[in-house]
C-alpha cells in the first residue's frame, strides 16, 4: 500500500502546521518522520489517518484520493502516544474492538476473532496477558497491546505517533529493535513519528526530516545523516560544533582560524558562513598533523561509555570544544586534564545562509 | 456528594486506629487529630447514637407496630419510589446536562453551568413554594397541564418533579469532571478502528462514563429518600398517598410521640445508611476501573 | 531550540473542539432538550419568585421585607450563620490537617465519618438534637432546670444547623490539600519554623481559596437550611423564625405575595452564592495551575 500526499497544508489559528507538503512513501516501507516538537509532524500524521482534515492539498492511499475520509472508513492502522486503550476493556477485548465492532455482513465470527486475537498477541508477544486490564500492565507492555489493536484491522496503513517517547530508555531501545524485527515480518506500510533522531537513524527505511512544517530533507538514514541538506538537518542529527565566520575563498574564517572545509553547500564567497564538525569528525593529536591544525587545552576529560568526551578550550574561539576520540586513542595519546593538543577541524561542512539555531 | 477515600498505606496498616506514624515530623497531629476527633462526637456521634440507642428503649412490639403500620409503610414506599423515580429522570437529564457543557461551546453555556449548583444554593423551602405555586391548578405550569386533566400538585409526580430539581446536581457533577477528563485519544483509537459514533459511544464512551453516572444517581437518590423542605408544599401530605417518610418523623413530633417518630426515622436512617454502603462500593469498583 | 507555548498542545485542543464533533443536528437537538430542562426546572422556579413576589406592586414587596418579623429571622438566620461558619472552618482546617499531613490507621473510616451527615435526612437531624436535649431526657431537664433552653429555642437552630453544613469545609479542603502534599511544610519544619509558623506561613496561604469556597457553601446551606432547623425551632414567631421559616409559616398563611418576596431574598443570596463560587473556582483553578 503506498501512500501519496500532495500539496498539503494545515494551518491553526495563529500558526501555519504544514506548509505545501508533499510526499511518497513506497509500499512496504517503514518512514520515520522526524522533527522537533511542534514541527507539524504528529498533524501529518492525523490527517493521513483521517482524524484531521487538511485545508488543502490530499491523500492518496494506493492511489485513490482519500482526503475527506473520515478515520473508522479508511482502514488505518493508529498507534497513539499513549497507547489508548480503553481501560474498561481487558487485553483481548481491547485487541478484539475493531472486529467487533464491524457491521454483521462482513464480522468475522466468535472462532474466528479469538484466533486472530491470539495469533497478533503472540505475534506481539503478549498471549500471556490475555485476561489482563490495562492498568495492569507496564508502558512497553501497554504498546504492544495498542499495537496488536492497530494490526488487528488488517490495516492498509500502520501510523504510529512517538510509539515509544513515553517509556524509559531501556524499554524503548528493546521495543525499537522489536518492532524493526515485526515490520521486517508483516511488512506493513508504516509511518512513525519521532523527535529522536537516534530512534528514526535505527529503526526508519527512510527519514523524512521537517522542520516549521516543510520537509527539509528526506532519504535513507544513511543519506541523511552524512549527506545533511542543510544546516538544520546537520544540526539535528546529532551533536555538533558549530562556527561562525565569513565564508572566503570556500573556507570559514573564524577569527584568525582558517577553518577547511570536507564539504561545501552553498555559495563559494559569503558574508556569513557556518562550519559544522560533529564530535567524532574532530582529529586530536600530540604533534602538529597540518598547517591548519589549532591549539587547545583540555579542559574536561567525560567518559561516554565506548568513546571519550574532550572539552577543548582554544584562544581563538569563544565557544569551547566537544570532541569525541575512541577509548583506545584517549590510552594511547594519554591525555589528562590541562594538556596542550592540536586540533583538527577539516573534515567540517560549511554551510552558507542565515540559519541560525 | 461522597468523596473517593484515600486507602491507607500498607506500612501504616499494622498501627493503633489513630495513633499517627512515627516518622512523620509535621506538628500538631494530637492536637489537629484531637479536636476533629471530640468535635466529630459532639456534634455527629453522640447525637446519632442518642437516637439509636433511644429507639432501643423504646418496646419492641411498639417499635414493629410503628414502622409497620400502613400509614408508615405507604410513606416509605413513597419515598423510596419517587426518589428512585426522580433519580432515573436524572440520570437522564444530568447526563445529558454534562455532556453538553463538557462537549458543545454555545453562547450560555457558563451562565448554565454555574447555574447547575442552583439546588445546592436555593433553600429547599424556597424551591419547595415555587413547584408549589408553578404546578398548582392556577399556576403557570398547572393552567396548562390542566387542559389535559394531568394534575401534579398534591400527587406523587408532583414530589418526582421537586426531587428531580434537588437531585440533578450531583449527576452532572460527578460526571462532568470524568466526561472532560477523557482524552480525545480514546475516541479517536475506536474510530481509527472502525467503530461508528454509536458503537464509539456505546462501547467506549458510555462504559468509562458509567460508574461516575451510577455514582451520582446513587448519591441522588440518597438525597431524595430523606428530603423534606422542597417536598411538603407539592406534596400535599394526604395520607397514604402523598405523605413521605421525613413527613412522618414531623408528624409524629406533632403530636409529641417522641418514640414513634424516633423508630420511623432509624428505620429511615438505616435505608440511607445502606444506600452510602451501596455508594462505597460503587466507589471502590470506581477507582479500580480507573486506575 | 523550541520556545514559547507547544504547539502541539495548542493543535490538540483546536482537535477536539472541531473534527471530532457530534454532527450538527445532533448537536442542536441535545443543547435544546438542555435548555428546555433548565428552562422547566431553573429559570422558570426564578422568574416565578419576583412575579409572585411583586405581584401586588413594589410597596408590599418592600414591606413585607421590612416587616418586624422579617427582620427578626433575617437577623437569627444570619447570627446562627456567624456562629456556625466560624465553628465549622476551624473544624475543617483540623480535620483535613490531620487527615493530609499524616497518615494513621483508620483514615478512611475517619473520613467517610466526616460526610455522615449528608446521609441524613434534614428532618432526622432535627429530631436527635431534641431527643437528645428536649425537656423529656435526662441531659435536657438537667438543662431546663438550670434555666438553659437549648430545644425550641436560638441554640438548638444554631446546633441543629451545625451538624447539616458539619462536612462542607472538611470536605473542600481534605481533597486539596491532599494534592498538595506535606513536602513544603515538610520543607519550612527543617528551616526551623514552630507549629503555628508552619500552618500560617506555608498552609494557610496555599488553601486560602479552598478554605473561603467551603465556607461560603457552609453559609449558604447554614442560611437555607430548612428541614432540621424546623424541627428544633419550635416555630415562635419573632423569636426563633429565620428566614426559610417565615417563608413557609407567611406561605401556609397564604399570603404568597410576601412570602415569595421574602424567598426572594434567599433567592439574591443563592445566586450570589453561584457567582461567587465561580469566582472562587477559576481562582482556585488559576492557583493549581501556576503551582505546576
Amino acid at each position: 500500500m503506498s501512500i501519496e500526499i500532495k500539496h498539503v497544508t494545515k494551518r491553526y489559528a495563529g500558526y501555519t502546521a504544514l506548509d505545501n507538503i508533499s510526499l511518497n512513501v513506497d509500499t512496504g516501507d517503514l518512514v520515520a518522520l522526524l522533527g522537533p516538537s511542534g514541527c507539524g509532524k504528529t498533524t501529518l500524521l492525523r490527517i493521513i489517518a483521517g482524524l484531521d482534515t487538511p485545508d488543502s492539498g490530499s491523500i492518496f492511499l494506493e492511489e485513490r484520493d482519500t482526503t475527506g475520509i473520515p478515520a473508522r472508513e479508511k482502514n488505518v492502522g493508529f498507534v497513539f502516544q499513549h497507547y489508548a486503550l480503553f481501560r474498561h476493556l481487558n487485553v483481548f477485548d481491547n485487541v478484539a474492538f475493531g472486529l467487533r465492532v464491524r457491521p454483521s455482513q462482513t464480522r468475522p465470527s466468535k472462532n474466528e476473532i479469538r484466533d486472530r486475537v491470539v495469533y497478533l498477541l503472540k505475534l506481539v508477544q503478549m498471549e500471556w496477558a490475555v485476561k489482563r486490564y490495562p492498568s495492569q500492565l507496564s508502558g512497553g507492555q501497554r504498546q504492544r497491546v495498542a499495537l496488536a489493536r492497530a494490526l488487528a484491522v488488517n490495516p492498509k496503513v500502520l501510523l504510529l505517533d512517538e510509539p515509544f517517547s513515553a517509556l524509559d530508555a531501556k524499554v524503548r531501545q528493546e521495543l525499537r529493535r522489536w518492532l524493526r524485527k515485526l515490520h521486517d515480518d508483516i511488512h506493513v506500510t508504516s509511518i512513525f513519528v519521532t523527535h529522536d533522531q537516534e530512534e528514526a537513524l535505527e529503526l526508519a527505511d527512510r527519514i523524512v526530516v521537517i522542520n516549521k512544517g516543510r520537509i527539509e530533507q528526506q532519504g535513507s538514514p544513511q543519506e541523511v545523516y552524512d549527506h545533511p541538506a542543510n544546516a538544520f538537518v546537520y544540526n539535528f542529527l546529532g551533536n555538533v560544533n558549530v562556527f561562525h565566520g565569513r565564508l572566503r575563498d570556500g573556507k570559514v574564517l573564524v577569527g584568525d582560524h582558517l577553518i577547511e572545509a570536507g564539504k561545501r553547500i552553498g555559495h563559494h564567497e559569503a558574508e556569513h558562513g557556518q562550519a559544522f564538525i560533529r564530535p567524532h569528525e574532530i582529529g586530536i593529536s600530540r604533534i602538529r598533523s597540518g598547517k591548519n591544525d589549532i591549539v587547545g587545552f583540555i579542559r574536561d576529560i567525560r567518559l561516554m561509555g565506548g568513546q571519550i568526551g574532550l572539552e577543548l578550550e582554544t584562544a581563538g574561539f569563544d565557544k569551547p570544544i566537544e570532541a569525541e576520540i575512541p577509548r583506545e586513542t584517549w590510552r594511547n595519546l594519554e591525555l589528562s586534564r590541562g594538556d596542550e593538543v592540536f586540533i583538527t577541524l577539516d573534515r567540517a561542512t560549511v554551510f552558507t545562509g542565515d540559519y541560525v539555531i | 456528594m461522597f468523596r473517593a477515600s484515600p486507602l491507607p498505606d500498607k506500612q501504616t496498616r499494622t498501627m493503633l486506629p489513630f495513633k499517627r506514624n512515627r516518622r512523620q515530623i509535621l506538628p500538631g497531629f494530637g492536637l489537629s487529630m484531637g479536636y476533629t476527633v471530640f468535635y466529630l462526637s459532639a456534634i455527629v456521634i453522640v447525637p446519632l447514637a442518642t437516637l439509636v440507642a433511644g429507639s432501643f428503649r423504646i418496646a419492641p412490639d411498639l417499635f414493629v407496630n410503628t414502622v409497620t403500620s400502613p400509614r408508615v409503610l405507604a410513606s416509605y414506599r413513597l419515598s423510596l419510589s419517587t426518589a428512585l423515580i426522580a433519580a432515573m429522570f436524572n440520570a437522564f437529564f444530568g447526563f445529558l446536562t454534562a455532556w453538553t457543557l463538557v462537549r458543545y461551546r454555545f453562547p450560555g453555556r457558563k451562565v448554565l453551568d454555574a447555574l447547575v449548583d442552583l439546588p445546592f444554593a436555593l433553600p429547599t423551602a424556597v424551591a419547595g413554594i415555587c413547584f408549589a405555586t408553578l404546578y398548582s391548578p392556577v399556576g403557570w405550569v398547572g393552567q396548562f397541564l390542566g387542559r389535559f386533566d394531568i394534575q401534579l400538585i398534591n400527587a406523587p409526580s408532583g414530589i418526582v418533579i421537586a426531587l428531580i430539581f434537588i437531585g440533578f446536581p450531583f449527576v452532572v457533577r460527578t460526571v462532568q469532571p470524568v466526561l472532560a477528563e477523557l482524552e480525545p485519544e480514546i475516541e479517536e483509537a475506536a474510530h481509527s478502528l472502525g467503530a461508528s459514533r454509536w458503537q464509539a459511544f456505546r462501547r467506549i464512551l458510555l462504559p468509562h462514563i458509567f460508574p461516575a453516572l451510577l455514582t451520582g444517581v446513587t448519591l441522588s437518590f440518597a438525597r431524595a429518600i430523606g428530603e423534606y423542605g422542597s417536598v411538603i408544599f407539592i406534596a400535599g401530605n394526604l395520607p397514604f398517598r402523598t405523605e413521605i417518610a421525613p413527613l412522618m418523623i414531623m408528624s409524629k413530633l406533632d403530636q409529641f410521640d417522641y418514640d414513634g417518630a424516633a423508630a420511623v426515622a432509624l428505620v429511615l436512617l438505616l435505608i440511607s445508611f445502606s444506600m452510602l454502603l451501596v455508594l462505597n462500593s460503587v466507589q471502590r469498583w470506581q477507582e479500580k476501573a480507573y486506575r | 531550540m523550541q520556545t514559547g507555548p507547544n504547539p502541539d498542545k495548542t493543535a490538540l485542543r483546536h482537535r477536539t473542539g472541531t473534527s471530532h464533533q457530534d454532527p450538527l443536528a445532533v448537536r442542536v437537538i441535545l443543547i435544546f432538550l438542555t435548555l428546555l430542562f433548565f428552562g422547566g426546572f431553573v429559570f422558570l422556579p426564578l422568574a416565578l419568585v419576583f412575579a409572585e413576589g411583586f405581584r401586588k406592586g413594589a410597596a408590599v414587596y418592600i414591606e413585607s421585607i421590612r416587616e418586624p418579623y422579617a427582620i427578626a429571622a433575617l437577623e437569627l438566620t444570619l447570627t446562627t450563620a456567624a456562629i456556625v461558619v466560624p465553628l465549622n472552618a476551624v473544624f475543617g482546617v483540623a480535620a483535613a490537617w490531620a487527615v493530609s499531613k499524616f497518615t494513621f490507621r483508620g483514615k478512611t473510616f475517619l473520613v467517610s465519618l466526616l460526610d455522615l451527615p449528608f446521609a441524613v435526612s434534614p428532618v432526622i437531624a432535627g429530631l436527635i438534637f431534641v431527643l437528645l436535649l428536649g425537656s423529656r431526657t435526662t441531659l435536657g431537664s438537667w438543662l431546663g432546670e438550670h434555666g438553659i433552653k437549648l430545644i425550641f429555642s436560638t441554640p438548638g437552630i444554631v446546633i441543629a444547623t451545625l451538624f447539616v453544613t458539619f462536612p462542607f469545609v472538611a470536605r473542600e479542603l481534605i481533597p486539596l490539600m491532599e494534592s498538595q502534599g506535606r513536602e513544603e511544610e515538610e520543607a519550612a519544619v527543617t528551616l526551623g519554623a514552630k507549629g503555628w509558623q508552619v500552618f500560617s506561613i506555608v498552609t494557610l496561604p496555599n488553601i486560602r481559596w479552598g478554605l473561603l469556597y467551603g465556607m461560603i457553601l457552609c453559609m449558604a446551606r447554614s442560611i437555607g437550611e430548612f428541614g432540621a432547623v424546623s424541627v428544633v425551632s419550635g416555630h415562635i414567631r419573632g423569636m426563633t423564625n429565620t428566614i426559610p421559616l417565615h417563608v413557609e409559616i407567611l406561605y401556609s398563611e397564604y399570603n404568597y405575595a410576601a412570602s415569595f418576596a421574602v424567598a426572594s431574598i434567599l433567592v439574591f443570596l443563592a445566586l450570589a452564592t453561584i457567582v461567587v463560587r465561580s469566582i472562587m473556582e477559576n481562582a482556585l483553578h488559576n492557583q493549581q495551575q501556576t503551582q505546576f
